[in-house]
């Protein structure tokens, strides 16, 4: 069902961002804010999922949740390169500049990044098992706290390079770019929920399979 | 001149899709294979 579900939303979101939704007169490279934000916020999404497990190994010993948060951190580094990348050609459209050092949002954005990417380090230095699982979630619930800083420093970061669009006064952009936004942002959490069950399933079957083969010799 | 820009932006989304569901087709393959070769073993102790 999700697969289907998330190529679909994708063909819809294609088809608005390049034959219904206006170009933006000021910024013709505007067009990448329906892929690079959603994908921001779909990282997002995926450490706070991984967060939630997380606090599942150490609040209530459950195993699998292990698994599940560090697939849902796993996709969140994916997305997250992604919000990187297609930021960067963004910026390099509109600013001239693939990287700005002085932009405190972009900054702490990669600090986001490096710290989860630095979450596998941990997680494969340690043996598997219950040390290893308490571990990983201790870090993977101090990373969260590390996303609210990252979002808000978009709204409150004063250099305004980083464009706000969504401010308290609602959506600052036209009905046609907000639909197409969201179909995008839809695309883009059906994409992490297809594979995070693909990646999640793929590892309960490789676990079997060894508990298996440990069984048999 | 943004053109470019942008198609970049797309490509390197639609690159790694497909970079990613490559990786998980090569695991899956893996994980057939080894089944393959357990079922193999429990048929051959009878």
């Amino acid at each position: 069902m999700l697969p289907p579900l998330a190529v679909v939303l994708f063909a819809t979101a294609i088809s608005l961002i390049f034959f219904w939704v206006p170009e933006d007169a000021e910024d013709p490279a505007q067009r990448i804010f329906y892929f690079h934000v959603p994908i921001a916020l779909t990282a997002y999404s995926c450490f706070g999922w991984g967060a939630w497990k997380a606090l599942r190994v150490l609040g209530k010993r459950d195993e699998r949740a292990d698994v599940e948060s560090y697939v849902a951190i796993h996709q969140g580094t994916i997305f997250g390169a992604l919000t990187l990348v297609t930021g960067s050609l963004w910026a390099r459209a509109t600013w001239g500049h693939w990287w700005l050092w002085s932009s405190r949002q972009l900054v702490l954005f990669l600090v986001l990044f490096l710290f989860y990417c630095a979450y596998f380090m941990l997680r494969f230095s340690v043996e598997p098992g219950p040390r290893r699982a308490n571990l990983s979630a201790v870090y993977a619930l101090f990373g969260v706290v590390l996303t609210p800083v990252s979002f808000l420093a978009i709204r409150l970061a004063e250099d305004f390079i980083h464009p706000t669009v969504f401010t308290r006064d609602g959506p600052q952009m036209t009905a046609s770019m907000f639909t197409t936004f969201c179909v995008s942002l839809a695309a883009m959490l059906s994409l992490f929920a297809t594979f995070y069950s693909i990646e999640l399933a793929g590892k309960r079957i490789d676990a079997r399979i060894r508990e298996l083969r440990e069984a048999l010799s | 001149m943004s053109d470019k820009y942008v198609a970049a932006a797309y490509l390197v989304v639609f690159t790694a899709v497909l970079v990613y569901v490559v990786i998980i087709g090569t695991k899956l393959a893996r994980l057939e294979a080894a089944l393959a070769e357990l079922v193999e073993r429990v048929r051959a102790r009878g």
